[in-house]
């Protein structure tokens, strides 16, 4: 018997373990899944909490409950791989061997990174809303909250989800105004980039937004210290911004299971080609999700498209073929913007986020990079959706792996520029 | 694409200065692309420098700012120092390398 074993449970895992259960012959493959805790979060979901529109029972379930009949769950922390012995070590000292590993880890939120972060404000004027921990004390310090200097702040890129902090001060925009606090509270928002959004014409276009909701924007700001004395943020070139709250997110990383593995990159991810999803590691180790070092959006919807193209390749490799370079970088996110309506985008490595209809050309519903109520329908289906078709890895009408240009209005700078290329 | 005349050499840049063939760079026009940023190099800057240049052959990529302290031991307060107002950025640009995309 040959051994496949997953390790992460999480959104990229648990997908792969049900792609794989209905595709890989089982009386010749076993497949095993690790992961070291019992609940499954559904972490786009920790953005509404802090504004009671969600509450703990829409975002956790058991990860057991997702993992398909005839895939063995061990509930287990890894302590390390090791690719020449093909094996993970666990924590417990046990070996579990390998033929096939699929690494799906994740990032994690590393405040220990940032100086003065996990200080007397922490949890006190200093929240994140990443973990769900963070989320839940967040909720509780908004419900006191009577006015003052609110700072959303990113700390460094790459971040899981990176318009999340944007969806964050759209919808404390909004929560304020309904509260009749928004006159009482400077909304600002502090980022290392140049703008608002890594991409050039998305970013344009929050930019605009953030304006016209009256937030003050601070870019090209690196962080160096919280200062929990004066409660304010200082760069490294003594910029500095005081608040009453802090909203952060910290420092995101790769588990240290990769450091301690050998073969991450300073952030603790994971070399990853970025086509077809095998690791520059070792050529029978794959990595999915988050934990890639890849140049694509951290993204539950870039997991899914990449689901499928790793799918497709463990079945080649399996059988000694040729890996398909499938995987463009699709990208798929909906960016709230409070009043119940939202943004989508669609993009991938090539193309950044333009307007346009998606997935229908012409039609939609959805409208990209355009403020609409059904694109915020979208948004709250989409946790419908996650736990119904994503992990259970059921196939979505419509919507290819692959991005589609068509329904997309591509301004003729861009495909000048790609005419050069 | 611009053009520019370092002691009589011509580089390739593009609108923002940055060279776009790295071949065409050396270490004298180096240190003339450090005096219009208002920066004389010393070894101090020489070894970020070379250091960015291995990473780069290397990964096809301007290092950034936790690389540059992890893998090159350079710590971030030395390299605001050396290299005010954006360390990486005047470092790449210097360097003859692309302008990074992470920004600072
Ligand atoms: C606030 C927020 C909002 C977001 N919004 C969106 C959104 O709107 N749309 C979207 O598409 N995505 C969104 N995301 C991103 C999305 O949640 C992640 O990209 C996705 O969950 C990544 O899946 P993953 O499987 O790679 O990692 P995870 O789901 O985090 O899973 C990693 C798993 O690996 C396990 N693991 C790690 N190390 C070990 C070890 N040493 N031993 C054993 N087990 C280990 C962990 O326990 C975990 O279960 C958001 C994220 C956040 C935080």
């Amino acid at each position: 018997m040959q051994q496949l074993v997953i390790l992460g449970a999480g959104t990229a895992g648990t997908m792969m373990a049900n792609h794989l259960r209905k595709k890989v012959d089982l009386r010749e493959w076993k497949i095993t899944i690790v992961d070291q805790y019992p609940k499954h979060y559904y972490q786009p979901g920790f953005l509404f909490m802090p504004f009671g529109l969600y509450s703990e029972n829409d975002v956790v379930k058991q990860k057991r409950e997702f993992i398909p009949e005839g895939v063995q769950y061990i509930e287990a922390k890894v302590d390390r791989i090791e690719p020449e012995a093909n094996q993970l070590v666990l924590h417990s000292g046990m070996t579990l061997p390998y033929n096939i590993l699929i690494i799906a880890t994740g990032s994690k939120t590393a405040p220990g990174q940032t100086e003065g972060l996990l200080g007397d404000d922490w949890r006190k004027r200093v929240f994140d809303f990443y973990t769900f921990e963070g989320a839940v004390a967040l909720r509780e310090a908004l419900k006191n909250w009577k006015g003052g200097r609110l700072v959303v702040h990113i700390t460094e890129l790459p971040i899981k989800c990176p318009v999340a902090p944007l969806e964050f001060t759209f919808l404390a925009d909004w929560w304020l105004t309904e509260r009749g606090l928004r006159d009482k509270t400077e909304l600002t928002y502090v980022t290392p980039l140049t703008g608002p959004f890594t991409k050039p014409i998305c970013s344009d276009v929050m930019g605009h937004l953030l304006t016209e909701k009256k937030v003050r924007t601070v870019t090209e700001f690196n962080i160096a210290r919280v200062d929990n004395e004066n409660h304010k943020i200082v760069s490294w070139d003594d910029k500095e911004v005081p608040y009453d709250l802090l909203v952060t997110i910290p420092t995101n990383m790769g588990d240290e299971v990769i450091e301690r593995s050998g073969f991450g990159d300073e952030l603790n991810f994971v070399p990853t080609d970025k086509n077809t999803l095998q690791s520059k590691v070792k050529e029978n180790i794959f990595v999915i999700g988050d934990a890639t070092d890849l140049p694509a959006s951290k993204a539950g919807s870039v997991a899914h498209f990449e689901s499928e193209v790793l799918t497709k390749n463990i079945l080649h490799y399996m059988k000694g073929e040729p890996l398909e370079a499938d995987f463009d970088g699709h990208a798929n996110c909906y960016i709230e913007s409070g009043y119940n309506k939202a943004f989508l985008i669609d993009f991938n490595y090539d193309l950044q986020p333009v307007p346009g209809t998606f997935p229908l050309p012409g039609i939609g519903p959805f409208s990209l990079l355009k403020e609409t109520h059904i694109n915020h329908l979208g948004k709250l289906a989409f946790r419908w959706i996650y736990w119904n078709v994503l992990l259970k890895a059921k196939p979505m009408p419509g919507i290819d792996h692959k991005m589609s240009r068509t329904g997309k209005h591509i301004p003729q700078e861009i495909l000048a520029a790609e005419a050069v290329h | 694409m611009a053009q520019k005349q370092i002691n009589g050499t011509t580089i390739d840049v593009n609108d923002e200065g940055y060279m776009t063939n790295h071949s065409q760079w050396n270490k004298v026009i180096a240190a003339t692309i450090a005096e219009e940023e208002g920066i004389t190099l010393t070894p101090a800057h020489w070894r970020v420098l070379d250091f960015i240049d291995h990473d780069f052959q290397e990964k096809g990529v301007v290092p950034g700012m936790r690389r540059m302290n992890k893998v090159g031991g350079i710590p971030t307060k030395d390299l605001y120092e050396l290299f005010p107002n954006g360390p990486i950025k005047k470092a790449a640009k210097i360097s003859g390398y692309p302008k990074p995309a992470s920004c600072v």
